[in-house]
């Protein structure tokens, strides 16, 4: 796998390997297919040979930020005899990231499974599930796959007769992008408004209830169970030397046939396009984010890089959450950055200055170019604010506002100056879409 | 408060329940407030009070949390909460289109209800669903891979009093009052209900499949 002309890559099906099954997210069927023979293993483990198996495997944060999550996981203090807490992230909420949702409706049993031999792992008798809330059928599945856990004896007291307890709360959202920061979702789920906290101190010593907690992305978590069960050799067998295992590679936007694609670490979106058929009929990429609107955007000279956390950070961005939404030319570049930035600004929590105004200010200015009536100035003043922002905002929000702004301006500055010059958006919104409409306008409805 | 004798005593049990899943009480107050919109189809003078003196809160610490997640309504809520996508995306690939023509159509804005009280309008950010785009949520169901005249069907079906189906989900939309009532954690029997999994869940797995690809380490 280290030749120069390396082997195309090939996807490989983990989680998804049983979502086409009948009823695939009943315990019946999951554990027809495997499902729960980790947790068997795990419980006959030492919980410390556990994290450390993790560890082996180089597992990384699947939510984002692609921290270590065996690392993670041994940060926890020792043992003190208190309560020490697992909390899943489940708020999917990040632009273009829609690879947990779909593992939840299809496979919630591999999450459950994960969720038990972590908090055996990492000593914890009471771990909870943080899930948006605007995702109705997605929590009955969660609830019905935690009864049915219960009811196999998988959950409560004594589990499988080793004498190891643990509760599973399922506890819905209800609105705010801002708790998939995980303090901000430490607080709201103690019944506040999701601000995130300052740190340190980090979860890890005082996370919920100020206690010990590991907080831990869905994706993670449902890995875990492969991992125990087929070995961290087999893991690391796929994706790069850094960049350990697979993923999902989730294809929005301007492609034959977006979705999700299970596949090692390291695979490019070259192969990716190959396989999803392409871009749609008779027309060609024009920008991508490569995980997620916080992610700094790519063009088609990306094409060849290795979707790994090394390769695509030294290409400027960040792996993110492997959220491929894929422009085509008739996208305007300024178009879509003003509505991310518009996320942001109503998305800011307005706990810190920098955020909260910055954004603010940033999705007028947009407002007012993409419109067509902004000033050479503006896309100066864009940049300035941006840099008010990034590395000066209490959490990531703020500095994922300035990751579209900046590269988009980097890359197409002179759409912005067309924008100016011109008076007015030089695209056809409606080539964009997939249906078909009389382009008249599109962005004077309602607000 | 207003409610009467049998709607505070249900509600005191159930709202006893979700407070027993917790270490703490107070965690029980976003599913409370689901609760209580569960009753009023919003979140109430009397709901906030009802909070508060279940979690020993007053209602200002209340209303301060209630005021901070976009779920929780300030004003009573239409039956179904019809929300079109309009982040980067959806709006790109027709979403911005489609709210424009639905919002024509039905004759009210964001966070605006029918006269009827059956639909409120919601323009919302990102539900991830990015690989069905254009996307629509109604009582947050998923109504994947929308047009303009698809979308306005299922509004124009519920105006009629019939029953939607989304296209990854439960059978039909269960009301705001019903789904409102999930989210407070109580089961309502309809998990097993499905549409099919949806072309995009399992286009990867199908490639795989066909091309015989397997995780089985190299």
């Amino acid at each position: 796998m280290t030749d120069t002309a390396p082997a195309p890559t090939e996807l490989t099906p983990v989680l998804s390997a049983t979502w086409d099954l009948e009823k695939s997210w009943s315990i019946g069927t999951y554990t027809d297919n495997g499902g729960y023979a980790g947790l068997t293993k795990a419980l006959a483990m030492a919980p410390g040979d556990l994290v450390q198996a993790v560890k082996d495997s180089g597992l990384r944060g699947r939510g984002g930020a692609g921290f270590p999550t065996g690392m993670k996981w041994g940060f926890l203090p020792p043992d003190d005899g208190g309560p020490r807490y697992l909390v899943v992230n489940a708020d999917e909420s990040e632009p273009g990231t829609c690879k947990d949702i779909p593992t939840m409706l299809a496979a919630p049993h591999t999450l459950i499974e994960g969720v038990i031999i972590t908090s055996f792992a990492i000593g914890c008798n009471h771990a909870f599930i943080y899930l948006r809330g605007e995702v109705v059928h997605v929590y009955r599945r969660l609830l019905q796959a935690v009864r049915e856990a219960y009811e196999a004896g998988h959950l409560g007291q004594d589990i499988h007769g080793t004498g190891y307890n643990l509760e599973v709360t399922v506890h819905a959202g209800a609105g705010a992008y801002i708790c998939g920061e995980e303090t901000a979702l430490l607080d709201s789920l103690e019944g506040r408004r999701g601000q995130p906290r300052l740190k340190p101190p980090f979860p890890a010593g005082a996370g919920l209830y100020a206690r010990p907690t590991v907080v831990n992305n869905v994706e993670s978590i449902a890995s875990v169970p492969a991992i125990v069960d087929k070995g961290v050799e087999w893991f690391t067998g796929m994706g790069t030397e850094r960049s350990k295992g697979m993923g999902f590679f989730s294809l929005s936007g301007h492609v034959a046939k977006p979705g999700q694609y299970e596949a090692p670490l390291g695979i490019t979106l070259r192969e990716l396009l190959e396989m999803a058929g392409g871009m749609r009929e008779g027309h060609e990429l024009k920008f991508w984010t490569p995980g997620g609107s916080s992610t700094p955007i790519f063009t088609d000279e990306h094409l060849d890089t290795p979707l790994d956390y090394e390769s695509v950070g030294a290409a400027g961005s960040m792996l993110g959450t492997r959220a491929l939404q894929i422009f085509d030319e008739t996208t305007c570049v300024v178009r879509a950055v003003m509505r991310w930035t518009e996320f942001y600004k109503h998305e800011s929590c307005g706990k810190c200055t920098p955020c909260r105004e910055g954004t603010y200010w940033l999705a007028l200015i947009l407002k007012r170019l993409e419109a067509g009536n902004g000033t050479y100035a503006d896309i100066q003043q864009l940049l300035d604010t941006c840099d008010s922002i990034a590395g000066r905002a209490f959490c990531a929000l703020g500095d994922g506002a300035t990751s579209s702004i900046i590269s988009s301006v980097n890359l197409f500055r002179e759409e912005y100056e067309a924008h100016v010059r011109d008076g007015g958006c030089p695209f056809d919104h409606a080539a964009s879409a997939l249906f078909p409409f009389e382009a008249a306008d599109t962005t004077g409805a309602r607000a | 408060m207003t409610y009467d004798d049998a709607t505070l005593a249900q509600l005191g049990t159930d709202a006893d329940a979700v407070i027993a899943r917790y270490p703490v009480a107070r965690s029980a107050l976003l599913p409370l407030l689901h609760l209580v919109q569960s009753i009023d189809g919003f979140v109430s003078p009397d709901g906030i009070q009802f909070c508060a003196d279940k979690l020993d809160l007053t209602a200002a610490e209340v209303s301060a949390v209630a005021t901070f997640y976009t779920q929780y309504k300030r004003r009573p809520n239409g039956e179904y909460q019809v929300g079109v996508c309009t982040n980067t995306l959806c709006a790109v690939m027709g979403g911005d289109r489609i709210w424009q023509e639905l919002s024509d159509h039905v004759g009210v804005g964001h966070d605006e209800t029918t006269e009827d009280g059956k639909v409120t309008l919601e323009r919302i950010e990102c539900n991830a669903a990015c690989d069905y785009a254009p996307v629509m949520m109604v009582n947050w169901e998923f109504f994947d891979n929308q047009t303009p005249e698809s979308a306005k069907q299922v509004v124009d079906d519920i105006l009629a009093g019939k029953d939607v189906t989304p296209t990854r989900g439960a059978d039909k939309v269960s009301t705001f009052k019903e789904v409102s009532r999930v989210l407070a954690g109580f089961e309502d029997g309809h998990a097993d209900e499905d549409q099919g999994a949806g072309e995009a869940t399992l286009v990867g797995l199908k490639v795989a499949k066909e091309r015989g690809w397997k995780a089985d380490g190299q």
